[in-house]
């Protein structure tokens, strides 16, 4: 069997009906005043699990976080963590930590301090604190820094104090807002790792909310793409990259070109579309529009050929148009083609060669192909 | 060029506010210090010796002779002084602690209060300096004296049967204290509670205290300097304070801006008056100094 986005995945509960979620949220709305952040939702997250809160800003995924954390409640439905209904819990009898976007770092404390705080406010033993607070400063590295002022440290030390902080507890579910947004790019890239080992290695649960999809495409298990106060789609990053399940997802995770035409015929898994006279599309598909309906097929820039040259089946799935703009990126290439009727389409081609015989040039005259499985068909 | 401009202008900067402490603090201190160290005489000025620029040498040398620190030897001696300074750090430090116990919740609440109505709470605070202190002042003679509207009013309701004394006793200076100073102490706590991070009462919350527990382990440190700031403000003029002590205090209040008047107005012994002003000077200046001292020392080991 074929699998999306080349990964085998050993972990995957969600496709067990008989696992138990650990986090439900069940039919949650939260409003605030008129405004409606959080719209019916329902979710489940399993143990052990990293899972990402995805969207743009005001979608509702920092409610959906502080809900869990209890700083918010939710005005109606429920939300069930390891068997237990959380209603009513305040923030500070929750087994679950948070990392805040900020660090809200205590900044009259020293690092040890800082991560101490949660385990002081426990009553565990002195001598037991310290243990658990020279493991955590060498889990993240910090230990010639303990007797720091988080004023003293860089932005990356800060946010690996934080880190600390809020796994000292040993939290079941552990909440991170935002972690990795104040890091600059490089920093960001090792961090998104280090967070992946420690997750697995600690056998934690991680719901980290993000609007960056490349982080949350790189960490997360799965991602739930939220817009609006709803969850969109629940799925692994390939299966969102691959499948997206509407026009709002496919749009949102990476680049996409989409195609609009009429469904011509719908038979035995392959659908055909007309977009215009010049290009007809064959697409394998589960569903079966009806005839004469309208639809959209969605295809990412790399699924795309450019040659100079028609390919050998001219008549579907290919198209003539003349290059717009030639973007150089190193690693690939993204050329925007001009189709015949106005429409710019993203093609990508990997530069696994150093040098070309026949390189493209602006203005030059060439066809763009894809293959019948390269794009989805989305339901408008 | 530009460095040397730079070092020129960064000189300047520093020259003002050291200029303006020369001018407007140290020639005055020294002015009334000389004349702590002179003797009482029927003259103007009411003191001896008085130097003139027209003296000769010799008669600034034979003049210079005649200061000594008698007045402060007289001070030591008389223990009226000692326990008008006594009670005097004693009252504006039991009022202090008064203004900060009510001015804390006030600034607290202040600063939780919605952002569009904070600047009104703040013009509310200030309110006051817009009468004249001694109106405010006299304002609580009448309401605390014996036929005064708190006694009618307590008794009216059936409270008391006989009117409380509460105006001329201490109790009355440390209302009159309270009342005037709470204004410096609000300012102070507020701008500090103001500017703390919600996020950090969360992440308290997050990691197990109560709201109560978040404020004792979080904010309550935080907001340490401006409880400093708030009782050096209350504490340095109520130690001096002649007003409310003159007019609300009885006759077992004795403090020491009442004994400088006295000496000064009633007695016209400008040189005693002097060194009483004097070792005031010395007793407010010399713990602040102190303290600043070990705060930088502790700033630096936090380094």
């Amino acid at each position: 069997m074929k699998s999306l986005g080349n990964i085998r995945r050993s972990f995957a509960p969600w496709s067990d009906p008989s696992a138990k979620p650990y986090i439900s949220f069940k039919n949650v709305t939260k409003k605030f005043g008129d405004f409606t952040a959080v719209d019916n939702l329902s979710l489940d997250i399993y143990n052990r699990e990293f899972f990402a809160l995805l969207g743009a800003s005001g979608c509702g995924k920092s409610t959906l976080l502080r809900m869990l954390a209890g700083f918010e409640q939710p005005t109606t439905g429920e939300i069930v963590l390891d068997g237990q209904n959380l209603a009513g819990t305040p923030p500070y009898r929750r087994p679950v930590n948070m990392m805040f976007q900020s660090y809200a770092l205590f900044p009259h404390m020293s690092v040890e301090k800082n991560i101490a705080f949660g385990l002081r406010q426990d009553g565990m033993p002195k001598a037991e604190i310290d243990d658990r607070v020279a493991q955590m400063l060498k889990l993240v590295k910090l230990e010639q820094f303990a007797k720091r002022k988080p004023n003293q440290l860089s932005g990356g030390q800060r946010q690996r104090v934080a880190l600390a902080r809020s796994i000292a507890k040993r939290p079941k579910v552990l909440l991170l807002d935002e972690p990795l947004g104040a890091l600059d790019k490089k920093l960001r890239e090792e961090t998104q790792f280090e967070l992946m080992d420690l997750q697995q290695s600690l056998g934690l649960t991680f719901v980290v909310v993000t609007h960056d999809q490349e982080e949350a495409m790189t960490m997360a298990d799965r991602i739930a793409v939220m817009s609006h106060g709803k969850v969109v789609q629940v799925a692994t990053p390939a299966e969102i990259y691959e499948a997206p399940n509407c026009r709002f997802v496919a749009d949102f995770i990476g680049d996409v070109n989409i195609l609009d035409g009429n469904v011509t015929s719908a038979q035995s898994g392959i659908v055909e579309i007309a977009v215009d006279s010049a290009l007809t599309l064959r697409t394998a598909s589960s569903e079966a529009p009806a005839a004469g309906s309208r639809a959209s097929l969605a295809i990412r820039p790399e699924k795309l050929r450019v040659t100079p040259r028609p390919p050998a089946n001219a008549s579907v799935n290919a198209t003539e148009g003349e290059i717009w703009d030639i973007a150089y990126l190193g690693d690939m290439t993204v050329f925007h083609v001009k189709l015949k009727s106005g429409q710019v389409l993203k093609a990508s081609s990997l530069n696994a060669v150093r040098a070309v015989e026949e390189p493209f040039a602006y203005d030059q005259n060439v066809w763009v192909s894809f293959d019948e499985n390269a794009g989805v068909l989305l339901k408008d | 060029m530009r460095a040397l401009g730079s070092s020129l202008y960064q000189r300047l900067v520093i020259i003002i506010p050291y200029a303006w402490l020369l001018i407007f603090f140290l020639a005055p201190f020294l002015i009334v210090f000389r004349i702590s160290l002179s003797t009482k005489a029927l003259s103007v000025p009411p003191y001896d010796p008085s130097f003139a620029w027209a003296d000769s040498f010799a008669d600034w040398w034979d003049k210079l002779q005649t200061m000594s620190f008698d007045n402060y030897v007289w001070l030591t001696g008389d223990p009226l002084y000692m326990n008008a300074y006594i009670q005097s750090l004693q009252i504006a430090g039991i009022s202090t602690l008064l203004t900060l116990i009510i001015a804390y919740p006030i600034a607290y609440g202040m600063a939780q209060a919605p952002r569009t109505i904070r600047p009104t709470l703040l013009m509310l605070v200030i309110l006051p300096f817009w009468t004249s202190f001694l109106i405010r002042v006299y304002s609580w003679m009448s309401i605390l004296s014996t036929t005064g509207l708190l006694n009618q009013l307590l008794m009216a309701l059936g409270i008391i049967h006989e009117p409380l004394v509460i105006l001329n006793t201490n109790t009355a200076v440390y209302i009159g204290m309270v009342y005037s100073y709470l204004p410096f102490m609000i300012l102070p706590l507020y701008s500090a509670l103001e500017k703390m991070d919600d996020t950090l009462i969360e992440a308290a919350q997050d990691l197990g205290c109560t709201r109560i527990g978040a404020f004792w382990r979080v904010t309550f440190p935080l907001s340490i300097p401006g409880v400093i700031a708030g009782c050096m403000l209350v504490f340095i003029p109520a130690v001096g304070e002649f007003v409310i002590p003159d007019l609300l205090g009885g006759s077992e209040t004795l403090m020491i801006g009442k004994v400088l008047w006295t000496e000064f107005y009633s007695n016209t012994d400008w040189p005693l008056a002097s060194a009483v002003a004097t070792i005031l000077l010395l007793v407010l200046v010399v713990p602040i100094v102190f303290f600043q001292h070990f705060q930088a020392k502790a700033d630096e080991k936090g380094r």
